[in-house]
């Protein structure tokens, strides 16, 4: 047993050298080394961590600390086939729990618990960005399997039950479709007959940051900021070297337009990333991608393969002489946070992904201090196509404020899920109409942080002076109950809090249990008008006392469900007045054990309020 | 101290004071504002308090105000809040414990039939002993809580804006000086 025991961890610390070596020990690599090591050894002991911290230079309590913060990384045992069922509320919707359940039952195992001979785990994680063909769910943070159904999920439990390897899986299973609906510039992609990236970087930098200051592009990851204003204050900012990131970390549940435009047009994507170095002067490049996408891995780095043996990367990129410029891909590993970006420039650099305090901005000091550039893959994107095309032609799509197209990922209750890009400034109301959406109650614009919109203001524009987006569309029809929806929402912020400060580690979690006494599903007492009067109160303390902008908007959901959705809430506060929320009697569980009392001092009773 | 003088009111206040899970320190905080004890005596008189002896809460008639120091450790601890709750029109918790369940509410994570089996060996099972609850709770999750009075203890001016403010019908906001982070 003992021999057994070491013989693994031999195997496991020669697992983590083979990678160690291939990121020479660098440090600031540790959340790739604990992915890839963890690909190998399906979780990471204490002793492999102070193997990894030794090889790196870094202290045990450094490296258990990133490996304790990410999602993605395991510190205790899990089954070595590990299974993790999407659960945003459109998966929900198209009845992922059944399926959850069905697969438990036909494994025996419950969710979060590992089988009995370790052969498999099965869990829930947050939105894998595969809405439009849910219920979907992610194989050992690697493979995805689209479409889930009862018949699929019974021949999983098969496979999983004979030992068979995920290779050997039905192929059709981990199909990805882009979906595409309406295409406009960006999913139409680059003309063929487009000039090439080195005509485009032929022109001076200051005539690419011209070009898009005059197009009017706001960055297209929620906060709408204008890009040439970033690029100038990054290329402004002093010192010799610069950074551009490539945010991939597409977590805002419900949103999957750069997941389509990764897979099918991510030449794009690096021609704008190339644009912005040279704009601004940077010679490092980084393509943040999240842990769940891990599947679009391979055939990115074939197109960074092909691009550096086509001249476009390299020293001296482009044909451009002096221009050296190249990009690497790096993979989160499950932390919704990292999308914000100074908590995505921590993750780069091997740490927790906590968000910095702003000043200083990454444009002045952002990876390892250097100026840096962070932006959307969609910013990048539409990059790439006015560089080509002009700021002019940009600026003529769209409104005067938001210039240009907006992809947006359409899903939940319409006929046809999937992509619809159209000019800025169009109203939710012809997006619903092409989507095939009946007897809309709500779309959730830009995800749970983004905004609740109700059927009396579907003539509204998504736009950065109207309803901004990061590009979640989500349709609830008459039939769901927007109370379920925010609560789904507010359980999700609980999870993916990072823990740092107080209002939102302890706020959304309180968001949770005073949703939940409302709905009823914990405790013993009802909910009262107290209740609700409680949730106003923490919507506002997360609305102003929060480090980062993402806690900030964490009760979002709430706030907007609370305005237009009163009633939902109002209906489940059926107690008079406060109760509590604790079967008391059962609090003296322990004691009566213990005593072997069972007289009537040895009860009480929850609802004698008076 | 120069507090404004408090003006006249009809009739004096009646407040009821306990300590549940506490160690008195509030209480003793309390007594700390020295000499206004004698201002204060002139509007207020006790009802149940350990500054009394009165056994129990609002028997001689309702109580304004009711000050309860610790959270919530066994079942009497619960039926003397509840009884506060029943005849006290405002009720404030004082100090950390009955606001977080404080120092007592360390014991959390152990088992409490496993303490009382590990303390005792044979554990005493007379009906007269209030049984320990599995956690101790914080008061405001088991009763409506209108005011909350922080510190460890809450310090003795702390009490005394209290008071004033409840007194002349104010809505208690404690200065900004007067709770400390420590």
């Amino acid at each position: 047993m003992g021999d057994a025991a070491d013989i693994a961890s031999e195997a496991a610390r020669a697992a983590a050298d083979a990678v160690l070596d291939r990121w020479q020990r660098d440090p600031l690599a540790l959340v790739q080394v604990l992915r890839e090591t963890q690909a190998v050894t399906h979780w990471l002991p204490r002793p492999l961590l102070a193997h990894i911290a030794a090889a790196l230079g870094l202290t045990l309590a450094q490296v258990e600390g990133v490996a304790g913060f990410y999602r993605f990384f395991h510190t205790r045992p899990v089954g070595r086939t590990r299974i993790l069922f999407s659960d945003n509320i459109t998966d929900r919707m198209l009845g992922s729990e059944a399926l959850l359940a069905q697969l438990c039952a036909r494994l025996g195992v419950a969710p979060g618990e590992i089988e009995a001979q370790g052969r498999f785990s099965v869990d829930r994680c947050s939105c894998t960005g595969l809405c439009d063909q849910g219920p979907a769910l992610l194989v050992n943070h690697h493979q995805v399997i689209t479409r889930l159904n009862a018949a699929r999920v019974d021949a999983l439990a098969d496979l999983l039950l004979a030992g068979t390897p995920v290779e050997q899986w039905p192929a059709a299973w981990f199909d990805v479709i882009d979906g595409v609906q309406r295409a406009d510039v960006l999913l139409s992609g680059l003309a063929a007959d487009a000039p090439t990236l080195p005509v485009v970087l032929a022109q001076p930098p200051q005539a690419l940051l011209d070009a898009v200051a005059q197009s009017g592009l706001r960055g297209r990851g929620g906060a709408g900021f204008p890009t040439a204003r970033k690029w100038q204050a990054c290329r402004d900012a002093p010192g010799p070297l610069r950074c551009v990131v490539c945010n991939a970390d597409e977590g805002e549940p419900g949103t999957f337009k750069d997941r389509v435009l990764l897979a099918s047009h991510a030449d794009a994507v690096f021609d704008g990333m190339t644009a912005a170095a040279r704009a601004v002067g940077a010679q490092q490049g980084f393509l943040y991608l999240r842990g769940e996408y891990r599947y679009l891995l391979p055939q990115l780095e074939e197109v960074l393969v092909r691009r550096r043996a086509q001249g476009l990367l390299g020293r001296d990129a482009c044909g451009v002489v002096g221009f050296d410029f190249d990009i690497a891909i790096h993979l989160g590993a499950g932390a919704y946070v990292c999308g914000e970006e100074s908590a995505l420039i921590e993750s780069l650099e091997g740490k927790r992904g906590t968000p910095r305090i702003r000043p200083p901005f990454p444009v002045q000091a952002g990876y390892l201090g250097r100026p840096t550039v962070v932006n959307n893959v969609e910013t990048f994107c539409a990059v790439a196509h006015i560089a080509r095309r002009g700021g002019a032609w940009w600026a003529g799509i769209g409104t005067a404020q938001s210039t240009g197209t907006k992809i947006h990922s359409v899903s939940g209750d319409c006929a046809r899920p999937g992509l619809y890009e159209y000019p800025l400034g169009t109203p939710i109301a012809q997006i619903l109409d092409d989507c095939g959406a009946r007897d809309v109650q709500a779309v959730q614009v830009g995800g749970p942080s983004g905004a609740c919109v109700p059927a009396s203001e579907f003539n509204r524009a998504i736009a950065f002076e109207d309803v901004p987006s990061a590009g979640a569309f989500m349709v609830f029809d008459r039939s769901r109950d927007l109370f379920e929806v925010a609560r789904h929402f507010a359980r999700f912020f609980a999870h993916e809090s990072c823990g740092l400060c107080t209002p939102c580690r302890v706020g959304t979690e309180l968001v949770v249990r005073r949703l939940d006494k409302l709905a009823h599903a914990r405790g013993a007492g009802s909910a009262s008008a107290f209740d609700i009067e409680r949730l106003h109160d923490l919507d506002t303390v997360l609305h102003s006392g929060t480090h980062c902008g993402l806690g900030a908007s964490a009760c979002n959901p709430l706030r907007d469900t609370l305005r237009h959705f009163g009633e939902a809430y109002a209906q489940r506060a059926t107690a008079p007045q406060f109760q509590p929320d604790i079967d008391l009697d059962a609090e003296l569980s322990s004691a009566r054990r213990a005593t072997g009392r069972s007289d009537a001092g040895a009860h009480l009773h929850t609802d004698t309020q008076a | 101290m120069n507090a404004p003088p408090i003006p006249e009111a009809p009739r004096k206040l009646r407040v009821a004071t306990v300590s549940l899970a506490g160690c008195f320190g509030c209480h003793m905080s309390l007594l700390d504002i020295d000499e206004r004890l004698f201002e204060l005596i002139e509007r207020v008189e006790f009802d149940r308090s350990p500054l009394t002896d009165i056994k129990t809460v609002g028997e001689r008639g309702q109580c304004d105000i009711g000050l309860v120091e610790g959270g919530l450790c066994n079942a009497e601890n619960v039926e003397v809040l509840r009884a506060f709750r029943a005849h006290c029109t405002v009720l404030v918790a004082v100090g950390a414990c009955a606001i977080t369940g404080g120092l007592p509410a360390l014991r959390n994570h152990l088992d409490v039939g496993d303490i009382l089996q590990s303390v005792y060996g044979e554990v005493p099972d007379d009906p007269e002993l209030p049984l320990p609850l599995n956690r101790v709770l914080p008061i405001h999750e088991v009763v409506h809580i209108d005011h909350a009075l922080p510190g460890c203890p809450p310090p003795a001016d702390a009490f005394w804006q209290l008071l004033q403010d409840l007194i002349a019908g104010r809505t208690p906001v404690p200065a900004p000086g007067l709770i400390r982070y420590d």
